[in-house]
């Protein structure tokens, strides 16, 4: 059996980690697409917190012979996907900023065009 | 030749070239009377803009470093939006001849690109060893994929046509070597046609180029991967229509 304070420190941990995701969800300080990989890790860590024969379940139908295995591995495959995700939306992000960039120093140009015309129109309006 | 220069764009990325640029603008404004020039300031931290400017330059200024790519898709926007059929990439080192520029235009009515080109037999620049070979590969493949014979695939100095200036004002890539290689691969596969002709080139202003073997082979790497998966991304199909910027 596992001893009480793995127990209560996998229960509390898992608590944590949602309680972190939820609360940063509610401030808007993350976007439920970003938050979806965290809320599903936490409640898998909650579920096996809780009943750790559910791991052990688990890990004998896929035939991982060590549970913690399964554990590590699921962790990992979450982080990678995660990952995965914050590359491609990075990579977004650039382009976007890239093609704001072309478009403030053309625009730019276009206001310097347009302050230039009527500094000439002004010019044009006092002398005549 | 006037008239194929009046609807011309000569676009000059520049990144901290006050040293230069006014020079090369004024050259440009000297040997082709009447071409617009459009300086495309990439984040410069110095004089660049005030130079360019008091040389008789438009100079688009970006608000960061985007590379080569990035200044030039600028370009490409800017002549779109103005009516201007061509457009001409010269550095802004002075490392391109602007005399070169009216030979490019030229072929333009036969093609959609026109690269010049440094070792197509004329100009005294000249690049030895690995960093040729590796040149030199890279050419190769190149010349398949363009459909033409390609010496000189990373040269800066070319001319794009109404067709290919649409395209790239939509589709020109800002990653390292894409403003090179991924553009012609993308024009290549648009459906546009390439072309070479030989320019001469003046030696850069700062510094010769490496011959260090480990850097070749790194080149080499780099580009070889830029091509291909400049060659396995979904193609962009060339818009005859009018496009609004």
């Amino acid at each position: 059996m596992i001893p009480i304070g793995t127990y209560i420190l996998g229960i509390v941990a898992a608590l944590f980690t949602l309680g972190l995701v939820v609360e940063m969800l509610r401030r808007r300080q993350l976007r439920e697409r970003h938050a979806i990989w965290w809320l599903i890790a936490g409640l898998l860590a909650l579920v096996i917190g809780v009943f750790p024969q559910v791991l052990v379940w688990a890990a004998g139908v896929i035939g991982v012979e060590i549970p913690t295995n399964l554990v590590f591995f699921v962790s990992i495959l979450i982080l990678f996907l995660v990952s995965i995700q914050h590359s491609s939306e990075l990579t977004t992000l650039e382009n976007r900023s890239r093609t704001l960039a072309e478009e403030v120093a053309l625009q730019d140009l276009r206001i310097r065009a347009l302050e230039q015309r009527l500094a000439d129109t002004r010019r044009d309006d006092r002398s005549s | 030749m006037t008239t194929s220069l009046a609807g011309t764009l000569i676009v000059m990325p520049a990144l901290n070239e006050e040293a230069s640029v006014a020079a090369v603008v004024r050259e440009v404004h000297e040997k082709l009377p009447g071409v617009a020039v459009l300086v495309v300031n990439d984040g410069s931290t110095d004089a660049t803009t005030t130079e360019a400017r008091a040389a008789g330059a438009i100079v688009a200024e970006l608000p960061f470093n985007l590379g080569v790519g990035g200044a030039m898709r600028a370009g490409f926007k800017y002549a779109l939006a103005h009516g201007y059929r061509n457009v001409v990439q010269v550095d802004s080192d002075g490392q391109h001849d602007p005399a070169g520029v009216v030979r490019l235009v030229e072929e333009l009515q036969s093609a959609d690109l026109v690269l010049g080109a440094r070792f197509a037999g004329e100009g005294d620049y000249e690049v030895r060893g690995p960093r040729r070979w590796a040149m030199v590969v890279l050419s190769g493949a190149l010349s398949g994929v363009a459909r033409t014979k390609l010496t000189d695939t990373t040269s800066g100095f070319r001319a794009t046509g109404p067709r290919a200036v649409r395209l790239f004002a939509e589709h020109y890539p800002a990653e390292y070597l894409g403003d090179t290689i991924e553009s012609l691969v993308i024009a290549a596969r648009a459906g546009c046609v390439i072309r070479q002709v030989p320019v001469a080139m003046r030696p850069r202003a700062g510094g010769t180029p490496s011959h260090n073997p480990f850097k070749a082979a790194r080149y080499l790497a780099r580009a070889g991967l830029a091509l291909v998966f400049a060659l396995i991304r979904p193609p962009v199909a060339l818009h005859e229509g009018v496009v609004t910027a």
